[in-house]
C-alpha cells in the first residue's frame, strides 16, 4: 500500500525519455470548450524558462525542468522524489497551433489549445443506381 | 469531442480508477460523506513531505502547486509538531467538460512529528514555484556538542 500511494502522488514514472535522472509524468486537468482545450499541469519546482513545449502532428509535448534542489544532511522522511516531467498527449482534435498559448504560475502550466475552424460538413448524395 | 490517450498507462489507469470506486463505496458505507479531498489522499497523506536535518536545522519540503503563502497555515506547536494546514482550489471553469482530471483539490492538513526539538518562533518558510520549503533551527540542546577531551 505505501509502495502504491508513493507512486500515485505523480502518476507513473515514465521511461519515454531517458533523461539525465528520474522523470515524472505531471498530474493533468483537462476541459473541453467549444472554441479550446485547456490543459493545466502540476509542475512544481520549474521555472517558467524550464519549460518546453511542443505541439506536432496532433502530439503534445510537456517537458518540465526542475531546478535542481540540492538537500544537506540526512533524509528523515522521503514521501516523494524530485526530477524533471515529462508527458506526451496524442489530441485528435483540430488545434490551431499557431495560436496556442501558455502560461506557468506557482508551479502550474496552464496551456490554451485553440481548435481550427470547424470544418463544414460536407454532404455526401448516394447515387441511385 | 477531442480524444487524448494516455498510452501506456491506461490500464493501470482503469486499475486505479477500479480502486478507487471500492474505495469511495467503502467511505460511502461508512457514511465518511464529505471527505475533502478526492483519490490521492484516499490511499496517500496530503501533501507528501520530505523532511531531512543537518547539524543546525530541520528542513521539511512539500510539493504544493498553484498555492501561495497566504493559503497556508504552518506553524510548530510542542516544539516538535510541524503542522501544515491549507486548502488547495481546482481552477474556476463556468462553462466546459473535464475530460481529465488528476490533480488534486480540497482541505488538507498534514502534522508531522518532528525526532528533536526545533525554535518554534525562528521557524521560516518559502514558496517557491509551487514548492514549500521550511527551515526550522534545532533547540540549542538538540545540536551536537562537541565535547573537549581535556589532557589527563
Amino acid at each position: 500500500m505505501a509502495n502504491l500511494a508513493k507512486r500515485e502522488h505523480r502518476g507513473e514514472i515514465t521511461q519515454a525519455e531517458p533523461v539525465r535522472t528520474v522523470t515524472y509524468s505531471p498530474r493533468v486537468d483537462v476541459v473541453e470548450t467549444a472554441d479550446e482545450l485547456t490543459l493545466y499541469a502540476d509542475l512544481p519546482g520549474v521555472r517558467p524558462e524550464d519549460v518546453d513545449i511542443r505541439f506536432e502532428n496532433g502530439e503534445l509535448t510537456i517537458h518540465g525542468k526542475v531546478t535542481p534542489r540540492p538537500t544537506t544532511g540526512e533524509f528523515l522522511l522521503q514521501e516523494y522524489g524530485v526530477g524533471d516531467f515529462y508527458r506526451t498527449f496524442t489530441i485528435s482534435e483540430e488545434i490551431d497551433s499557431d495560436k496556442i498559448t501558455a502560461e506557468l504560475k506557482q508551479g502550474v502550466l496552464i496551456l490554451h489549445l485553440p481548435k481550427r475552424e470547424a470544418v463544414k460538413p460536407k454532404r455526401i448524395t448516394v447515387k441511385t443506381a | 469531442m477531442a480524444r487524448l490517450s494516455w498510452e501506456p498507462f491506461t490500464e493501470l489507469w482503469r486499475e486505479m480508477e477500479n480502486f478507487r470506486r471500492q474505495m469511495d463505496r467503502l467511505f460511502e458505507r461508512w457514511g465518511w460523506e464529505g471527505f475533502p479531498m478526492r483519490w490521492p489522499t484516499l490511499t496517500a497523506a496530503y501533501p507528501p513531505i520530505n523532511v531531512w536535518e543537518d547539524e543546525n536545522n530541520v528542513y521539511a519540503e512539500a510539493e504544493l502547486p498553484g498555492m501561495g503563502l497566504e493559503d497556508l497555515e504552518i506553524y510548530v506547536t510542542g516544539r516538535n509538531q510541524l503542522s501544515i494546514k491549507g486548502e488547495r482550489k481546482s481552477p474556476q471553469v463556468d462553462k466546459g467538460t473535464w475530460l481529465r482530471q488528476e490533480r488534486p483539490f480540497g482541505s488538507f492538513h498534514r502534522i508531522v512529528t518532528l525526532p528533536v526539538d526545533v525554535e518554534a518562533d525562528k521557524v521560516e518558510a518559502r514558496l517557491e514555484n509551487g514548492v514549500l520549503t521550511i527551515v526550522m533551527p534545532k533547540c540549542q540542546e538538540a545540536r551536537p556538542r562537541k565535547i573537549t577531551v581535556k589532557a589527563g
